[in-house]
């Protein structure tokens, strides 16, 4: 994150929450996510899958309520990704509005490492059926 | 006087004599071929719209730009112009005939100045003459310019009208999605379809788009990056994208130009491709079992 100047100086609207729901982490995204909050975000989902008494299996970021996404956050977004999968966790994103995917695809970012899903029930259905040991984009549903 | 300093001076009595012979010019224009098919229902509408060119041209002779298409005399009647040149070209005219219609707008007017010029100087006659006829060529192309861009308008919504015909989005089964791509597809095109086909994943809740190419002629490499390209954008939405209707041709030319669509799920038909996505979904089609007797 050291290359990036921080482009809002002025106090963020505080860090992003985490809920834990049984196994999952759900993160919703709103708005624009600061640079500073992103890199919080990132530390947070980590600290809480690392430290977590029981296993974490899985990351739902809900971005729904994004409307614009620039190369850091697909940035970020990815290192969240790979960084979960280091720990055992599938990251799973949901929601992608078609204007926001068409801007990722323009960029070249694609986000290999991340599973997709349409919202959030399926994005918790997808990491409910497939085995959290098989990081594949497109795990094999109700074959 | 001489016949270079006149210039000027001309196209100023050319302008107060258009001025002064208004009702008359626009009572015989009237009648003449252009502006009685354009104005059907009454005859004193096809007066008043003559008499709105006429002034027009007093205008631009006045401001002396007898040749200027952009003078501002134009700009005020180019509406008027479009409408009764639009009129002609819907009646099957071509613009060199609409332009010769204009033409004939020029005799009436140059009769009625030789009435009125009877007493003075040939030379002058001959010069006001030359002026209007100056003048009404320019006429002529500001129609024509008139036409030809109503045209272009025309082509340009068809284009636009086309690009959205061509890409429906065909919803196949619960949760599966299709569009049938027909014709070239190119960089405008192909984000129509990204466009409306993320649109319809969302609408739709849909698991699994059918990208079907059996409409598309070739594949090259500009080609298969907008399909690569829409199939990434359908992932990141959530939806699981499937490229249908390859023909041998096309596999072979997509291998041969060592196009890498491994990350991309093909069919050879678009029944495959739903087939897929329904083993996917995990539903299950099949043929009703034979009962036996109570067959027929």
């Amino acid at each position: 994150m050291t290359g990036f100047v921080a482009r809002h100086s002025g106090p963020g609207p505080g860090p992003v929450p985490v809920l834990a729901l049984g196994d999952v982490l759900l993160v919703t995204l709103q708005g624009e996510l600061h640079d500073g909050a992103a890199e919080q975000l990132q530390h947070d989902i980590s600290q809480r899958i690392a430290s977590s008494t029981t296993p974490v299996n899985g990351v739902v970021i809900d971005i729904s309520g994004v409307e614009i996404v620039d190369s850091f956050l697909g940035r970020v977004l990815a290192e969240i990704a790979a960084s979960s999968r280091l720990l055992a966790a599938r990251t799973v994103l949901a929601g992608m509005r078609p204007a926001v995917a068409i801007t990722l695809v323009e960029m070249g970012l694609t986000l290999p490492g991340l599973g997709t899903a349409l919202d959030v029930e399926r994005a918790l259905a997808l990491l409910g059926r497939a085995p959290s040991a098989a990081p594949t984009a497109h795990p094999e549903e109700g074959a | 006087m001489a016949e270079h300093d006149t210039a000027p001076d001309t196209a100023k009595e050319l302008g107060a004599f258009l001025e002064r012979r208004r009702e008359q010019i626009g009572q015989r224009w009237a009648d003449a071929a252009l502006f009685r098919t354009v104005f059907t229902v009454s005859r004193d509408e096809a007066v008043e719209a003559g008499k709105a060119v006429v002034d027009a041209l007093a205008d631009v002779a006045r401001s002396g730009r007898l040749e200027d298409v952009d003078a501002p005399g134009f700009g005020t009647v180019r509406d008027q112009l479009g409408r009764m040149a639009a009129a002609r070209a819907r009646a099957g005219y071509t613009p060199v005939q609409i332009a010769g219609e204009v033409a004939d707008l020029r005799e009436p007017v140059t009769a009625l100045l030789q009435t009125e010029l009877q007493d003075a100087d040939d030379v002058w006659v001959h010069a006001c003459a030359q002026a209007l006829a100056v003048l009404t060529a320019t006429l002529r192309l500001v129609i024509m310019e008139t036409t030809v861009s109503a045209g272009e308008e025309l082509i340009e919504r068809q284009r636009q009208q086309l690009l959205e015909v061509a890409t429906p989005v065909i919803n196949l089964w619960d949760g599966v999605v299709a569009v049938p791509l027909i014709g070239t597809l190119d960089s405008a095109r192909s984000q129509v379809v990204m466009e409306s086909l993320l649109e319809a994943i969302v609408d739709q809740r849909a698991a699994y788009a059918i990208l079907d190419i059996t409409g598309v002629p070739t594949v090259d490499s500009l080609v298969a990056q907008h399909l690569m390209k829409t199939v990434a954008a359908a992932r990141l939405m959530g939806a699981e994208c499937i490229v249908s209707g390859i023909r041998p041709a096309i596999a072979q030319t997509i291998v041969h130009l060592g196009i890498d669509l491994g990350s991309i799920i093909t069919r050879a038909r678009l029944a495959d491709a739903l087939a897929y996505a329904l083993t996917q979904q995990g539903i299950v089609v099949s043929p009703r079992p034979a009962t036996g007797a109570s067959q027929r």
